[in-house]
Formats: C-alpha cells, structure tokens, sequence
C-alpha cells in the first residue's frame, strides 16, 4: 500500500462521508471518498451526474450547502490546515486565496452589474493587503494571463462570449495565486474549438504558478489532456485510481471498462458502442454491497454482500472490486 | 394483448387531481366554506323569508347588537343583519363569481393570442388593454353602467371588462414564457394546429398564476359591487348586497360595529376560502408536486 | 445509387434582429439518401439546429426548396403539411423540455396517433402505446408516469417513442444524446442504429460532438456561421479534412487515449454571429491560411474528388 508523505501534500481526504438530509430521504452523495494530491499535480475526478464529485470538491472549501448537506465523517487538510475544524474566519481566508473554484456555468459566477475588472480586483483587494489601485493593477495583469486584453477591464460580463467568461471566471480563480485550483466541469458550457483554448491557457498557467488542480469531468479526453492522476467516482466512491497510464491503459475496474465502452472514438470506428446497461443507482437507497454490482456483468453474488475495500494493484493504482481477490480475474479490455 | 398488462391502473384526471386535493387540510378548509357559503345562499329563501325579515323596517329594533334573537344584531332600519347577509350572498357571490368568469373568458383568450402569436397582434392587444388600464376601473365600469342602464346583469358586464386587462396581461406573460419550451415545438412537429397547443399544451402550463389571480379577483369584484351600489349604479336598496351592507354602516362605525363587522367578516371569508382553494388546486393540478 | 430522400437546395433562413438581418442558415445545399445518416456538425450559433427546423418547416425557410420523396415541401398547405408530418419527424435535444410536464407517458406517445387521428379509438391506442414502449425499451409499468419522475435516458426514449408513433421514414436528430450521461448516452445510441436497421429510418443527425457523428453518420456535413463548408463520407472526412475549420475541429477533440497524440491546431478568436455578414468567406478571421482573396470573394461548394464537397479557395 502506497501512502504519500503528508508533508507533500496540498490535500488529504480521508474518509469522506457526506450525506444530503432532505425531505424523501437521505441522499448519500459522498461514501468514503480518499484524495492525496501532491503540490503541483493535477488529479481528475470522473464521474457521472449525481456521482458526488462536485459534493467533494465543494467539501474542501465547506461549502456543501447546509442544510441540507451533512458531513457526517472524514478529515480534510488543505495544505497542513484542519478545514473540518477551522473558524469561520479563517475559513474566509483559505477560500480564494489557498483554494479557489471555478465552476461549469461562468455566468452564475460573475456578477452581471460589476465590470469585469472590478470583480477581479476585489477578489485581490479581500485577500492581499494592498490599495484599491494595486489590485486594478494586478487585476489587468491577471486579464492578459488569461488573454483578454487589458483595454476589456471596464466592460460588464454580457459583453463577453462564453469563452471569454470562462476565462475571466479563471482570472479571478488564479488572481491571489491559490495553491490548489477546483475546476468543476470548467469548458463543458464551451464549444470544442473554444475549450481547446481554454484547456491550453489553463494547462500554461498551471505551469506559470504551479498550482495543484482537481479536475471535475465527465470526459475522459480531458482528463487524458490535462491530468496527472485520475479518480472515477461511482455512486460516492472512487471505484479505481491510478496514475493516467494506469486507468487508461491497465484499466482494471468494470465500471472504468464500462465508460470506455460507452465512448465513441474517432480512433476506432466500431459498429456497436458497449453502454452499461441500467442506471446509476438512487442515491437514497444504495445497495448494500458494491454499488456498481447490479448493472455488473463480472458481478458474482458475493458482490452484492459487502462493500468492497481498496486493492492495491501497485504502489500508483487501486481498485474497489472484490472480485480482484481471485487471482486469475480479469475483465475483457485489453491493455493498451 | 394490453389487457394483460400489470400498469398501475390509471385514474381519470379529475379522480387524480381531487385525491391530490383531499391531502391539503387547507385547501378542504376553503372547499368546506365555499361550500357552506353556496349552500346558504342557495337556499336563503328557506332560512328567512325576504319580504318579511330581510326588507321589512322596524324602527323600534334599529341599531341592536347580536342578541339570542338577532344572532349578527340588527341594522340602521332594524332589519336582521343575519338574514340580510345570507340573501345578500346571493347577490355578491353570483356577481362576483359570474364578472371572474366573463373577465378570464375575454381577457383569457386575448392574452393567449397575444402571447402565442406575438408581432403585430401583440402589439395590437396588448395597446388596446394599456388604454383600458390608463382609465381608473372604477370610472371605466360607471362609464359602461350608466351607459347600459343600472342592473346586476349590467353591473357584471361592467366589472368584467374593466378588469380584463389584468387578465390579459396575466395570461399573456404566462403563455410567452410556456410558449419558447421544445414540447410547444414538439407539438407542433407532430402536426398540432395553434389552437390544438394553445389549449392542450399551453393553457394547462400556465393554470399556477390564473388560479390564484382568480381567487383573489372574485374578492375585488365583490367591493367593486359595493361601490357601484353606493353611488346607485348597482344593487338598489333595499336589495341586500355585503358591499352595499358595509357601506351602510360606515355612518354608525363609532356606535354600532357590527354593522360593517359582519358583512366585512363575511367578504374576508369569502377571499380567505377561495385563496386556500385556490393554492390546493394550483398544487393538485401541478403533477410535478404530486406525492 | 441508392433513392434520394431529401434534397436541400439553396435553403436560407434569415431572421430579423436589432442588430440587422441574421443570417442563420445561408445557402445551404445537400441530399440525404434513403436508409442513411446524414451528420451535421458544427459549434453553437452556426445553424444547424435551424436547419434541422427549417426541412421540417418549423421555422418557415425564407427561400430554398426542400425537397422530400420529389415533393417539394415549401409549396405544400396547411393540410397537405399536417400528412406529410406523419414522415418526417423530429428528436429533440433537451430531454427535460420537449415533454409537457402535464402529460403522461401514454399521453405523449399516443398524442401523434390522437391527434393526426390515426387510431382514434382510446384502447386501440393504448395497445400501440404498449407496443411503442417495448420498442424503445421503456417498461410498462412507466405507462402512467409524468415525465419528471423519470431520469434523462427514459425521458429521451419517450422523445423517441413520440416521434416513431406516425411509422416516420426521416427524424431530424437534434443533438438527442448531449445532454445524457456517457453511459446513457451510448445506450441510447444503440437503441437509435437498432431502430434505423429495423425500420430503415433515414437521419439527419445534429451535434456538436464530433465522436459521435463518426461513429454513427454516414456521410458528415460540416457548418460553419449559416454555411454548409465541407460535406464528405464520414471516413473521408476524418482521414482528409481539407476545410481549415474542419481540420481545427477535428483536432481539438479530446481523445480519451494516451497512445496517439495529435498536433492540435488552436484557432484564434471565437465564432461571431452572422448578423449583416461580409462578404468573403466567413472563417477568413479566424483561418490561418487566409488570402485577399478570401477576405473579397466567397468560396463556393466544389466537389474535390467524388463525393467529398468543401468551400474553401486554397482547394483551387
């Protein structure tokens, strides 16, 4: 089993458990979720709708809704901090300046009345003791990073295009120079050539201030494009995590198996896509074993009696499938 | 081949919407007092005979207050103020209700057009009902009674047409926002005619607001009688009416209250049921809150 | 050669907004062949929805033909429209919008047979309701559910259920699996190639996802600011795209593999609207290759070898 020094990390999650109280019942969004992202990597999380993946990204900066939202179990450090038992105030103080979130729709992010150079330059003036003058300083500097010219600063949000939105929203996501980026579905909103732009520009400016990023996807090709490690979330747990070469080229999980399957490649042209059969199942009523077991073909009815723990395939790579205690399984994707 | 199908049997839509309704306490609230107001006045002539206690002066008993005998006490002309109302209902219930109906049928229609069609018909519309509205409503039904001569059946058209606007607008709005949604599209794609969307499709998606625009406007119809009654263009006296009955006894508010107590409690709980009816059956015909 | 189902001859639809005369779909031409699909793809606000919408009449084409089965559809009345709904149909984008929340599930898919009073008869039509559902793997049990109890995928098999009521023989796909999940989303496109070989339905299939149309159109158009600007076999277009737009879009595919890397090619600029375009060819702004020459002069269709179409000047 590989545990990484605690001193090199940015974020350690360790037994996440975080439940939604409502009226119908208790969604259990996030099961047990684990993350440790070293400074500078990115980590991708993919995952379908209602997998949690957003309910974790949101738990690091305690910004699960609440109520409903409750975490029920689990530690969060952020850069040596104890999030889970941090003031309020301090918690103001890490949210955009260590860790700050961009997410999917840019217009729910920026306010239609400011300019775009005064949302920018508050961010900075909030979290650095500096004049009102420095901060539009910086903040120009900030636009031009993300390749807006700086003669925009004075104009409001609707003038910009979707593209450029997301961009301004990563502006001021990068403005106090965070440690740690959570980019929530970032270019989904974006047309393809568009997210091209905005995948490059983030990839340069990761390297530029060498933050740390958990990238929220459900596409694997950006993950394959920006990430350095990978977790896929199933129904709130992480269900296989590796490096990139290991979930991409030694897939080991059926449910990985299963959304390779489902994807068309323009690399390989195939007659028939491999979909999982079924659906997610209701997160207010999961099954008692592995969750992924009912729409499962491996699946054995041992499957359906625990939980399955982490298996540790190498020192970078581990799955949730019990099956995998059987010497001899393997599923039918090859490596690659 | 269907019949051996194990669906859940399906309830007629009206079964659906009623078993929904039974659920909300509040709304079986309203129900119960419409209801018991409808049946008083329905049946008025049997609990107090009209020439005899509801018309009829008597000075000696002018001005009491409620008494074993004159449960709600007795007016300035000694009549009883129980019986005054509960043939008065009559009257405000049927104008109040029947001026709704004829306003949402015209002010329905046009704001759905208006809304649906959009471009010059809009336009056309939607002017025609701002000149309504620049004319105080009041004014406007004076106009349109004293044109047509005073009666209830006058007195309805007049509280009807000005307050067709409302509609109108209400109803236009409702059907632009439900308009741009795919499924009017779909409709449309499956070879629907505008008037097949607009009641099939359009109309039930925009019930929320009109049900209780409408259960707030049969109170505002109610007072709109009583103040046409009080400069003489409505009910005559001594045809008991609740708004007439309230304005009656303004004069004695400082002695006699029960005199604008009574009819006022009686509009209040007329407005207060029809809203609780009026929000469960907003909810009930909405399948998207269905339990 | 296989019989032409639909031709599409110089459709245009202009729409009138404050800022001038949009040009949402400009001189478009193609044919679809019976039994085929054709792909349409292109970023947003570069008119391939109002095309789709504009073949099935839905918004009126400001000029062109289209022409169905020979017939050409522009010309037809009211009525005459109403009966050729019956063939042509549509599958809707967004499955959360195109259901009206107050119907049921048996409501929506018998509302087609009700309505164009195919199976007037109440019982008959539940029967083909029933029936309806097996095909597109919906339970029965579902028959008297509304649409907002049930997850995407179910309510896109309604959506498809919907539009086969009438036995069509066209379906304008518009985007139908961008808004499921992946997982439900190959589900659903199985369903839709099973159904086109049981039925040999013929699609004009709309979207943004590039993966997608390879994997399931015959023949790909691309769009590009209300133009058609390369049309080709789907292998061909994949193998040799020569529009440079083509070729920025094919590469900025996220692939889901580590073992080929392609060369990306970046456009400058995002995409504007066609409002009172200039004349020349509308990607000259953003191409890298661009001349004078592109910037005057509008580059026309040209067929540069068999079957494979491009607009563009530096093919000359």
């Amino acid at each position: 089993m590989a545990q990484k020094n605690p001193k090199d990390l940015i974020l350690d999650i360790k037994d996440l458990v975080i439940h939604y109280e409502t009226d119908d019942g208790t969604v259990e969004a996030v099961n047990g979720i684990d993350i440790q992202l070293e400074y500078g990597k990115t980590l991708g999380l993919v995952g379908e709708t209602g997998s949690g993946k957003t309910t974790t990204a949101l738990s690091v900066l305690r910004l699960v809704p609440d109520p409903p939202g409750v975490i029920k179990n689990g530690s969060i450090f952020l850069d040596g901090k104890d999030i889970m038992n941090l003031p309020q105030k301090e918690l103001e103080a890490v949210r955009g300046h260590l860790a700050s979130m961009i997410f999917q729709d840019p217009m729910t992010s920026l306010n239609p009345v400011f300019t775009v150079g005064d949302q920018i330059s508050e961010v900075i003036a909030l979290h650095e003791n500096c004049s009102k003058k420095e901060a539009d300083e910086k903040a120009g500097d900030m636009l031009e990073v993300v390749g807006i010219p700086r003669e925009r600063f004075a104009e409001y949000p609707h003038q910009f295009s979707g593209g450029m939105k997301q961009r301004v929203v990563i502006a001021m996501a990068l403005a106090c120079n965070p440690k740690l980026l959570l980019a929530d579905e970032p270019t989904t909103a974006l047309d393809v050539t568009i997210q091209a732009q905005v995948l490059e520009t983030m990839k340069g400016l990761r390297e530029k201030f060498g933050s740390a990023m958990i990238m929220i996807t459900h596409d694997l090709g950006i993950i394959a494009e920006v990430c350095d490690e990978v977790s896929v979330v199933y129904a709130g747990q992480i269900v296989e995590h590796g490096t990139l070469v290991d979930v991409f080229n030694h897939t080991r999980h059926p449910y990985t198996e299963g959304l390779f399957g489902s994807l068309p490649n323009i690399e390989i042209k195939r007659n028939r896509l491999s979909p999982i059969p079924g659906l997610m199942p209701d997160p207010t009523d999961l099954p008692k074993g592995c969750c992924f077991a009912p729409r499962c073909k491996y699946a054995t009815p041992d499957c359906e009696k625990a939980r399955p723990a982490k298996k540790w395939l190498s020192d970078t790579h581990y799955v949730r499938c019990s099956r995998y205690d059987e010497p001899n399984f393997k599923i039918e994707r090859e490596d690659q | 081949m269907a019949a051996t199908k194990a669906a859940p049997k399906k309830r007629s839509q009206f079964e659906e919407v009623w078993r929904r309704l039974k659920k909300n306490k509040m709304a079986m609230v309203g129900l119960a007092i419409v209801l018991m107001l409808v049946l008083l006045a329905v049946f008025a002539d049997f609990l107090f005979d009209y020439d005899e206690i509801v018309i009829k002066q008597n000075t000696a008993i002018r001005l009491q207050g409620p008494s074993a005998e004159h449960w709600f006490g007795t007016d300035e002309f000694g009549r009883d103020i129980l019986a005054r109302l509960v043939h008065g209902g009559r009257i405000s219930l049927v104008v109040g209700v029947i001026a709704v109906a004829i306003a949402l049928t015209i002010g329905g229609t046009l704001g759905a057009i208006s809304g649906f069609f959009g471009g010059k018909v809009d336009m056309l519309i939607s002017r025609a009902m701002d000149i309504l509205l620049a004319v105080p409503s009041l004014l406007l039904s004076i106009t349109i009674v004293s044109a047509l001569g005073p009666s209830i059946l006058n007195l309805m058209i007049a509280i009807a047409v000005s307050s067709v606007p409302g509609y109108a607008r209400i109803v236009r709005s409702s059907v632009m926002t439900v308009r741009d949604n795919e499924f009017v599209e779909a409709a449309k794609a499956i070879g629907a005619n505008n008037a097949q969307i607009i009641a099939s499709h359009i109309l039930p998606n925009c019930l929320a607001p009109i049900i209780v625009q409408v259960s707030l406007k049969v109170a505002s119809a109610i007072l709109s009688t009583s103040g046409l009654s009080f400069l003489g263009l409505g009910v005559k006296a001594p045809t008991p009416e609740w708004g007439s009955m309230l304005s009656g006894g303004r004069a004695y508010l400082r002695n006699a209250p029960h005199l604008t107590v009574f009819p006022g409690f009686c509009i209040m709980l007329t407005i207060l049921s029809l809203n609780l009816l009026g929000d469960g059956l907003r909810d009930a015909l909405d399948p998207k809150l269905k339990q | 050669m296989a019989n032409k189902i639909l031709e599409v001859k110089n459709l245009k639809k202009y729409f009138q907004t404050p800022k001038g005369m949009l040009h949402a779909v400009d001189d478009v031409t193609f044919t679809i062949e019976e039994g085929k699909t054709l792909g349409v793809v292109g970023e947003s606000g570069c008119g391939k929805s109002t095309t789709g919408r504009a073949i099935l009449r839905l918004h009126e084409p400001t000029s062109g033909e289209v022409i169905f089965n020979g017939e050409n559809i522009l010309t037809k009345n009211a009525d005459e429209m109403r009966l050729l709904r019956r063939q042509m149909q549509l599958i809707f984008q967004d499955p959360y919008a195109s259901l009206d929340p107050r119907n049921t599930v048996s409501e929506i898919i018998g509302e087609p047979l009700k309505l164009q009073k195919i199976i007037p008869d109440k019982a008959k039509r539940l029967e083909k309701v029933y029936e309806l559902m097996e095909t597109v793997g919906l339970a029965e049990r579902l028959v008297n559910t509304y649409p907002h109890e049930l997850d995407g995928g179910r309510r896109q098999r309604i959506g498809i259920a919907r539009a086969l009521a009438m036995e069509p023989k066209f379906i304008v796909c518009d985007e139908p699996v961008s808004a499921l999940d992946v997982s439900i989303q190959a589900q659903i496109l199985n369903l839709m190639q099973d159904l086109q070989e049981q039925m040999g339905l013929t699609y004009m299939f709309i979207t943004h996802d590039l993966s997608v149309v390879h994997h399931f159109a015959d023949d790909i158009a691309v769009m590009y600011l209300g133009q058609l600007i390369e049309k080709a076999p789907s292998g061909m277009l994949f193998d040799k795209p020569t529009h440079p737009y083509t070729q920025a879009l094919l590469s900025a595919i996220p692939v889901p593999s580590l073992n080929k890397k392609r060369e990306r090619i970046l456009l400058k600029g995002e995409i504007t609207s066609p409002i009172n375009p200039k004349p020349g060819c509308r990607f000259a702004a953003r191409c890298p290759y661009a001349t004078d020459r592109c910037r005057s002069e509008e580059p026309k269709l040209k067929e540069i070898e068999p079957n494979h179409f491009v607009a563009c000047h530096l093919c000359d």
